[in-house]
């Protein structure tokens, strides 16, 4: 795993990608600082950072797109088939690469409520969560970004697909409000999202007969639950598509709550995708 | 030893290998021949562990490529088709992380980049961008993380491809000097190659193992088809008429060329003096005719007529057990060779 994550973060540098991706995000942090907290003249470093945290839909696809897609384009994903090293340890070592340069601009922002703080009351402990809640925020986009980048070979296509992806995330608690709250509508909204479900079991596994059951005793649990109990739909899929966004998760930090659930929800969608990402490759060797 | 066992491989409908069975024994050079898209490749890949297998098993010194695959792994050095190199590193960087990927200690990297560094000789391209290397050299990088760490089996697939003559040579030579203190498998579509470095042969095709021996006894097999062509200055009938009087001819055809000339191609059934016997017969004959032989030559089947043979025929013999007698598989080839006489 360190032979990769030495790798990775050689290239990073090497390839100047690393440099660019820090400045960037190190302008625009300071851009927000000196407009937010210097111009305006608020204490709070955590409402800077909050403001800030659409930079990832631009920097994630370019950090991420090359990770897994340029292996595979330049054919050096049979080095790494070949070599006698676990797929979960080549995905963890490229991971902490990533996090690794990630990393770099987030414990530079570290030192701006310190100069912040000699020119009026700055709340440590909440700007300092929110600087740990940003970096969490991070990896979980980024681990996305990896596993979109493990699934093409095409540099262009990954970064498309990342920045929709980041695009769709950052703006999906907007689109919950958009969606109708009535009972009934969330049950077609599920209806729907069954036959989705059993239509991606049916292309990744090519078994019509599983996707078939899938969705016959999905749609019947669903019909009955909705019979039994109506009530319990009345709002169901906007709040359930706000509680999936990262950045709602997020934004509770910020706001003052150093709320546990958003931090064990943004690291579990890390683990999830890079387990998705350690899978997706292993299926490849079978394909 | 490396042993395959009733390897299969299909991606969806089309079945790229179809249960193939062999054995590689320790320190012999082996070629896969095979035309292209016959699953040389496919095969390859499957043996390193990069591909997983519909059915069967590669046992590489005891070790299942599939259920120990670490173990296995480190055995085992591996050269795709495209060398797998990270464009913007230089050899000294690529084969660091390599080395350090495969385990090597730490204190032995240095001298065992020095060691593959010398038997490819890139001392001079160390420090270079990998981007700025040639094809041959790109190629040898591409060795040379294969040799690193020492495997006790290199896997090559196509090393050959894209060099030029003098690269091509240089590569053989170093295959050759592998092949002293490693077991080697290459694979290749040139059958000048296979015949120049490998001590065995393996023609694969159609996903089946046809043939598997020494290039010579290969060519042995195919002796019975030697043939004796020659360009004599007489017409057709003429030329033919002396030929009735020649012993020992199965076949013959023959051209006019238009000026005065024929052109002959005589098949003849190998004895054990050669086929010298048929080119005197043949010299004397016309000499006694008062017709002058301006071009003769005589071909021995070559590993190319065995090729041809073997892999033109999809339902020809099926796989055939590595080390088997050579009878055994001449017994299989008597029914293509025949039906090509008949041809004639």
């Amino acid at each position: 795993m360190t032979a990769i994550y030495k790798h990775e973060l050689h290239s990073y540098f090497n390839n100047l990608s690393a440099y660019v991706f820090g400045a960037f995000m190190l302008l625009f942090a300071g851009i927000y600082t000196a407009v937010m907290n210097v111009q305006v003249g608020v204490a709070n470093f955590e409402y800077s950072i909050q403001a800030y945290t659409f930079i990832f839909i631009v920097t994630v696809p370019v950090i991420t797109m090359r990770i897994f897609a340029d292996e595979r384009r330049q054919r050096t994903d049979q080095l790494l088939y070949s070599l006698p090293l676990s797929m979960s340890k080549i995905v963890l070592g490229k991971f902490f690469a990533l996090l690794t340069v990630f990393a770099v601009p987030v414990l530079v922002m570290c030192i701006y409520p310190l100069i912040l703080s000699a020119f009026g009351n700055v709340n440590m402990l909440s700007a300092y969560a929110t600087i740990l809640a940003f970096f969490l925020l991070g990896a979980a986009l980024l681990s996305i970004g990896m596993f979109i980048s493990s699934l093409t070979e095409s540099l262009a296509v990954a970064a498309g697909v990342t920045f929709v992806a980041m695009l769709l995330n950052y703006f999906l608690s907007n689109i919950a409000d958009y969606l109708p709250r009535t009972a009934y509508a969330s049950f077609i909204g599920f209806m729907l999202l069954i036959v989705l479900l059993a239509f991606v079991i049916r292309q990744l596994t090519k078994n019509t007969f599983v996707a078939l059951i899938v969705a016959v005793v999905g749609e019947a649990a669903l019909l009955m639950l909705y019979n039994v109990k109506k009530p319990l739909f009345t709002g169901l899929l906007p709040d359930l598509v706000t509680k999936l966004s990262l950045y709602e998760a997020f934004q509770k930090i910020p706001g003052g709550m150093f709320d546990i659930a958003s931090i064990v929800y943004m690291l579990s969608v890390t683990v999830f995708f890079v387990f998705l990402t350690v899978q997706t490759l292993e299926k490849r060797r079978w394909s | 030893m490396i042993e395959v066992k009733h390897l299969t491989k299909k991606y969806g409908d089309f079945t790229a290998v179809s249960d193939l069975n062999f054995s590689i024994e320790t320190g012999c050079i082996y070629g896969f021949l095979g035309p292209n898209g016959a699953g040389k490749s496919t095969t390859m890949n499957i043996m390193t562990g990069c591909l997983a297998a519909t059915e069967g098993n590669v046992i590489i010194e005891g070790h299942d490529i599939f259920e120990e695959d670490m173990e296995a792994k480190k055995l085992i050095g591996y050269l795709p088709e495209l060398p797998p190199l990270y464009l913007d590193s230089t050899p000294n960087e690529y084969l660091k992380f390599v080395a350090e990927a495969k385990g090597v200690a730490k204190a032995d990297i240095p001298a065992q980049i020095d060691r593959v560094v010398e038997l490819t000789g890139l001392q001079d391209y160390r420090k270079r961008l990998i981007k700025h290397l040639s094809k041959g050299y790109r190629q040898r990088v591409g060795i040379a993380q294969a040799i690193l760490g020492n495997p006790s089996v290199i896997i090559l697939d196509e090393p050959t491809v894209g060099l030029d003559p003098m690269q091509i040579i240089e590569i053989r030579d170093l295959i050759k000097k592998l092949g002293e203190d490693h077991t080697v498998i290459l694979s290749s579509h040139i059958l000048s190659e296979v015949q120049a470095v490998c001590d065995t042969v393996m023609i694969i095709s159609h996903g089946k193992l046809v043939a598997c021996d020494k290039p010579e006894n290969l060519e042995k097999l195919f002796a019975d088809a030697n043939t004796v062509e020659l360009t004599v200055e007489a017409g057709v009938q003429e030329a033919e008429a002396v030929i009735a009087s020649v012993e020992g001819i199965t076949s013959s055809s023959s051209e006019a060329d238009g000026e005065g000339r024929t052109r002959l191609v005589l098949r003849t059934e190998l004895k054990d003096e050669g086929d010298d016997q048929l080119c005197r017969d043949l010299f004397f004959a016309f000499a006694k005719a008062g017709k002058a032989i301006l071009q003769m030559t005589s071909a021995k089947a070559s590993l190319e007529d065995v090729f041809i043979e073997l892999t033109t025929k999809p339902e020809a013999p099926a796989e055939e057990k590595a080390g088997s007698e050579a009878a055994a598989i001449a017994d299989k080839l008597a029914g293509p060779a025949e039906a090509k006489e008949a041809h004639n």
